[in-house]
């Protein structure tokens, strides 16, 4: 596909989808402040570092790791986070010897209230399609080369279970704050598609 | 529906492209189609579930050549000349041509927060008490329904455990064809890879599904 041939095709979905919320707008379906206000939550407000902070309380507290075994949604609420796309949460826990994998294989359904709105890899065939034939091969392409002995379990959100994956927390952070420990948390971790950072890593990032 | 959407264990789609650094949005259009699904839907004449059937009924060499963004523009297209909301002209035109219909609620700026924190939970009363247990050994049952539906099909047929029983949720399959919210047992049921993909299957490996008790009988 040439560049032109790209742009063409990009201004043609633009100019339709400005027709269309010209036409809800004047049918008083929808208000344009309305969709800024959408569009700047999910710029601003709503993203992975909600996750992150959420997984940092887990490593930190295990009482607090106990309520999110029990009941995620609630435990996640705690911190504030709730709501579309997240409205029944489970966490499932990375251990020595066990990883989770998490993917819609029928649509895009993902966490937003703790993850923000889905990565373009997340939605897209080649993820949906491999993750659960051959999650070992696509956590390779990920760079995470796991032991030919650990167990590998996809979780499909084929309904609406959102599923949050907590990464192993990286040795070397002993003694980190919950807003440190934040920082090591990165989104594909918590979709399994990653691991957290080591301490020198993110010292390396930064 | 046996739809492109259904895509678990398809092949040749070639490899995973990840974008680092990649931004919320990719163009304005992006942003505005977002929010604008969001927007419509809290009028209230559609579920997610029909929004979703929307979206997979598009053909599918056309389904997997579009970004997600289109495919979500044509599904509420679809879901606005179903629904009444807006004719075939009006959209093609970008104008309003008949007086609105009646909607449920018009979502406002200043309530958007409140909304989005809100969501809208799919949990139900229980109707009945669950058919099966944390434990029991359950078999998929093979069904090729032309309306919507989320087994997928690398999953029907299939032997599988249920690992926990998730509660009452909203059926998608009724809700999608405006057939009421018809609430059902929902369970985590892991289904071994060899189960799924065959004898050569890597060993290690487990997919688990959330799968409707009427998707599920005893083994």
């Amino acid at each position: 596909m040439s560049d032109e041939h790209d742009h063409s095709e990009m201004s043609e979905i633009a100019a339709r989808v400005r027709a269309l919320e010209t036409l809800l707008t004047e049918k008083g379906y929808i208000e344009e402040a309305t969709l800024d206000a959408l569009v700047e939550t999910y710029e601003t407000k709503i993203g992975p570092r909600n996750g992150a902070r959420v997984v940092a309380r887990a490593w930190s507290d295990p009482d607090y790791l106990k309520r999110l075994r029990k009941d995620a949604t609630a435990a996640i609420a705690e911190l504030g986070y709730s709501g579309r796309q997240g409205e029944h949460m489970v966490a499932v826990e990375n251990a020595p010897g066990r990883h989770n994998l998490v993917v819609c294989t029928l649509c895009s359904c993902y966490p937003w209230p703790v993850l923000g709105l889905p990565p373009v890899w997340y939605k897209s065939p080649p993820y949906r399609s491999r993750a659960a034939i051959d999650p070992r091969g696509v956590l390779k392409e990920f760079g995470l080369d796991l032991p030919a002995t650990t167990e590998i379990r996809v979780w499909d959100s084929t309904a609406e279970i959102r599923y949050l994956v907590i990464p192993e927390r990286p040795p070397g952070a002993e003694g980190w704050s919950e807003e440190e420990l934040a920082e090591l948390v990165t989104r594909d971790s918590m979709i399994g598609a990653g691991f957290a950072r080591s301490p020198a890593t993110l010292e390396a990032a930064q | 529906m046996n739809g492109a959407q259904d895509l678990g264990g398809m092949m040749g789609f070639g490899p995973i492209a990840r974008e680092p650094n990649e931004p919320v949005f990719h163009a304005e259009w992006e942003k505005r189609a977002l929010a604008m699904t969001l927007a419509a839907g809290a009028c209230g004449l559609w579920t997610i579930d029909m929004s979703r059937s929307a979206r997979e009924s598009l053909p599918p060499a056309e389904y997997l050549a579009k970004s997600y963004y289109e495919i979500w523009m044509r599904g509420l297209e679809k879901l606005l000349l179903a629904s009444g909301m807006a004719s075939e002209i009006e959209i093609a035109l970008g104008r309003a041509l008949s007086p609105p219909r009646q909607v449920k609620t018009v979502l406002k700026a200043g309530d958007v927060a409140v909304a989005l924190a809100r969501g809208a939970p799919y949990a139900r009363p229980a109707p009945k008490p669950a058919r099966f247990a944390a434990g029991d050994t359950v078999r998929t049952k093979v069904i090729n329904p032309t309306t919507h539906t989320r087994l997928p099909r690398y999953a029907r047929g299939k032997l599988g455990v249920i690992e926990a029983a998730r509660g009452v949720h909203v059926f998608p399959d009724s809700s999608a064809s405006g057939r009421g919210e018809d609430p059902q047992w929902l369970y985590t049921v892991r289904l071994a890879g060899k189960e799924l993909w065959g004898e050569d299957a890597d060993p290690t490996i487990a997919v688990s599904i959330d799968a409707f008790e009427p998707y599920l009988d005893p083994a």
